[in-house]
């Protein structure tokens, strides 16, 4: 990426990235080369991990912002499936903006949006078969929504009340859901993404044609596990999917705190013979393409992807978080990439497969379901009443049978309860 | 010294060193059990540095026992995936003092996988690897970690002291449906250890714990070994210094109850509670540096549950609270001197 004009000076020989823009600036992101031509081609998914060596200094798109598409990456699929990415990424935001609002109620601790990156990971999950397993970030809930999970389920898992899944054990947005190929998510950064090497390495051994496919922030990917990631996926040409997710912000951190001023974060994967794409990540039917490609790929023996997204964070990165004490507050609406919604209506409008009044007639429904499911969701409990959650299920699944020390401890509890 | 159970008794058995033991371990389990995967730095072609695994591959097959990059934290990462989905990994680390890179995917994830997903996930998985001094290893080739792993719910971790318990004990640990790690004390690879490096090495030829069964048996986890009866002290130990008690106790004459752990989470409280009750006087020995060491919680345990029956303070003996040295690794050693010293001031308080 090229540095903007009025980055700050450091004053010393030691080095220290600053964002273009800090709050009181006014964002230009003119610097930043959209490009219009939709580069670059599109390779065999079985070919030489160099060959794509270029893509991952490039950026594949699709749409372009009038609604068109462009390229050999012009995945086929039917208005009908692009209609249900539309819904998918409509129902994901509807339901962060009700969640968001209802932690600010005190209904939750928590809650985390995902706002300005649907098309990530709805386009993806579109692209893979349900039973390949994801493992997710916290902002990949539209993989969820977009496999079918019940949102019921997932708001009580926010709610920790009577109704989640989990006994109340994780905070909000740490779903598990085996069941929807949705892996358990951890609170601890990067470290899924070795996981997922060795979930795709038993795939390999097992003879069986799933593949895994993990996320990370581009923050983390300054984490070791990123690489043990990467240099394991090599060595063992493992059948999976690495996404990072360049939001271009992790917490207050902007992207060249992680290494993003030199080179891109596909490029990560140069170095260690991995096949490599970056893809605009605001736009779903190049999130999907690239996907594919890379699904592909690892199903047919010529090993993992990495993939980055790069897109933009539009919110805080949780409820906890204010992202006007450190970037400029109108920089998401500046983002010279657009909103992953609106591109792909204005796509679907183009070619006559939409228009206004179904969107906006849509957009009602994905509100008016989100609000009937959270009062189902919240009549189960929430934080700001009685959670319902059983205390002594705190006791349970640590192992797969108690033992004698967790027994006393549980009877020292009930006597606190007497 | 009994050994555990009658059923063995009709077992065939053959004299195994501890290492050979391991193997056979191994082997029974990938023969059995074609989701058991065996892999590690050097494990594969070559058998492991400390040859737990010489064979396995060529017996076994690329697939089932492999080489992986110098990287713990990637190691266990990919058993923590592997056991997710569905196989039973054993994963060597070279020396447990190599772990600490792999200590969050041991502590955060493998440990916590059940928990945090209810059940919906979990990570069977068996991380093997060779704890203490005793072979000049200096800082970085002979620490005791244990209490690092003690302190963590959801994982289980047992340290054997014999062949006899290193191949039950791991095969209990390979079938397992949570976490274990699994310390292998290296200084007894070769034959028990009697605290002076001087004197010739003792083979396991000919201790009956070197009789090992053929096949597959199991040793459970959470049972310590009632190593000697005795009626003057309780002596609590693992790995290694399980025979520097038994050799300080013989050199003294006295009549020791000595308690080879086995198995320190889950822990054998009742065997302890039992034993401190009759003797009344207990001294508890570890390897490990001394500050919240393993031997803090025993002692605190014992106090709980014993302490109108104590005659004396309870004594700890164990290494200084210093990094491991080289040249001075006698002198860090809790050798039986050090025992022996300890004994005394509990036989001899009122």
């Amino acid at each position: 990426m090229a540095k903007a004009k009025n980055s700050r000076k450091n004053t010393s020989r030691l080095y220290v990235p600053e964002p273009p823009f800090r709050p009181g600036d006014t964002p230009d992101y003119s610097h930043i080369a959209v490009p219009s031509a939709h580069s670059p081609s599109r390779p065999d998914p079985l070919c030489e991990a160099h060959e794509t060596s270029e893509h991952a200094l490039g950026l594949i798109r699709v749409l372009n912002f009038n609604g068109e598409t462009v390229g050999d990456w012009q995945p086929d699929l039917s208005a009908e499936r692009l209609r249900g990415g539309l819904k998918a990424m409509m129902l994901t935001r509807a339901m962060d903006d009700r969640m968001f609002n209802m932690q600010r109620q005190g209904k939750m601790s928590f809650y985390m949006k995902s706002a300005g990156e649907e098309a990530v990971s709805v386009g993806h999950a579109m692209a893979l078969r349900n039973s390949d397993m994801v493992f997710p970030t916290y902002r990949q809930q539209g993989v969820l929504i977009q496999r079918g999970a019940s949102m019921k389920d997932m708001m009580c898992q926010c709610l920790s009340n009577s109704g989640d899944l989990l006994d109340g054990k994780s905070i909000p947005v740490l779903y598990s859901f085996r069941k929807h190929g949705f892996f358990s998510i951890s609170g601890n950064l990067g470290t899924q993404l070795i996981q997922a090497v060795g979930w795709a390495m038993s795939n390999a051994y097992k003879d069986s044609d799933e593949i895994a496919s993990v996320f990370t922030g581009e923050g983390a990917t300054a984490e070791g596990d990123f690489h043990y990631a990467l240099n394991f996926a090599s060595t063992y040409r493992a059948p999976c999917i690495l996404n990072v997710v360049n939001n271009q912000w992790a917490i207050s951190s902007f992207q060249g705190i992680a290494a993003g001023e030199g080179e891109t974060f596909a490029a990560r994967g140069t170095g260690y013979g991995l096949a490599t794409l970056r893809v605009d990540g605001n736009d779903l039917l190049a999130v999907y393409a690239a996907t594919q490609w890379a699904a592909e790929r690892a199903r047919g023996g010529g090993g993992a992807t990495l993939i980055e997204h790069f897109t933009y964070r539009k919110s805080g990165h949780s409820t906890s978080d204010d992202p006007s004490k450190y970037r400029p507050e109108n920089e998401p609406d500046v983002w010279p990439f657009g909103d992953p919604v609106e591109r792909l209506k204005m796509h679907l409008i183009s070619i006559g497969e939409w228009d206004e009044d179904r969107h906006k007639a849509l957009e009602d429904e994905c509100k008016i379901f989100v609000r009937e499911t959270y009062k189902s969701a919240e009549a189960m409990g929430s934080l700001s009443g009685d959670t319902k959650v059983n205390h002594y299920t705190m006791f349970e699944e640590v192992y797969e049978n108690s033992l004698p020390h967790l027994d006393e401890q549980k009877r020292a509890f009930s006597q606190e309860l007497e | 010294m009994a050994k555990a159970a009658s059923k063995h008794d009709n077992m065939k058995t053959q004299n195994l060193n501890m290492i050979e033991a391991i193997r056979d371990a191994l082997d029974v389990k990938m023969s059995q059990d074609k989701d058991v995967l065996v892999f590690g730095e050097d494990v594969g072609y070559f058998g492991g540095v400390f040859r737990c695994t010489a064979g396995l591959q060529e017996k076994h097959g690329l697939h089932r026992c492999f080489d992986t990059p110098i990287s713990e934290g990637g190691i266990i990462g990919i058993a923590v995936g592997m056991a997710a989905n569905g196989l039973r990994p054993v994963a060597e680390i070279q020396f447990a003092d190599y772990i600490y890179p792999a200590y969050d995917q041991i502590a955060s994830e493998a440990a916590r996988l059940r928990y945090r997903s209810n059940g919906d996930f979990t990570a069977p998985l068996t991380i093997r690897t060779p704890v203490g001094g005793g072979i000049y290893g200096g800082t970085t080739h002979s620490q005791s970690p244990e209490a690092l792993f003690t302190h963590i719910a959801g994982l289980k971790t047992i340290i054997p002291s014999n062949p006899y318990d290193a191949k039950g004990m791991l095969i209990s640990a390979i079938e397992d449906n949570d976490p274990v790690l699994f310390l292998e004390p290296k200084r007894l690879y070769n034959g028990p250890f009697f605290g002076d490096p001087h004197k010739p090495a003792v083979s396991w030829k000919g201790q009956e714990l070197g009789d090992v069964p053929t096949g597959h048996y199991t040793v459970p986890l959470g049972k310590a070994r009632h190593m000697r009866k005795g009626d003057d002290v309780t002596i609590l130990a693992y790995g290694t210094m399980v025979w520097i008690a038994e050799a300080v106790a013989d050199e003294m004459g006295i009549s020791a109850d000595i308690l080879d752990l086995r198995s320190l989470l889950p822990l054998d409280i009742d065997a302890i509670e039992a034993s401190v009750k009759k003797t009344g006087r207990c001294v508890i020995l570890h390897e490990a540096t001394r500050t919240s060491g393993f031997g803090a919680e025993l002692s605190a345990q014992v106090q709980e549950r014993c302490f109108y029956h104590l005659e004396a303070p309870i004594q700890r003996v164990t290494g200084w609270d210093t990094p491991y040295p080289h040249a001075q690794e006698w002198a860090y050693f809790p050798g039986p001197k050090r025992v022996g010293i300890a004994i005394r001031k509990v036989l001899e308080a009122a």
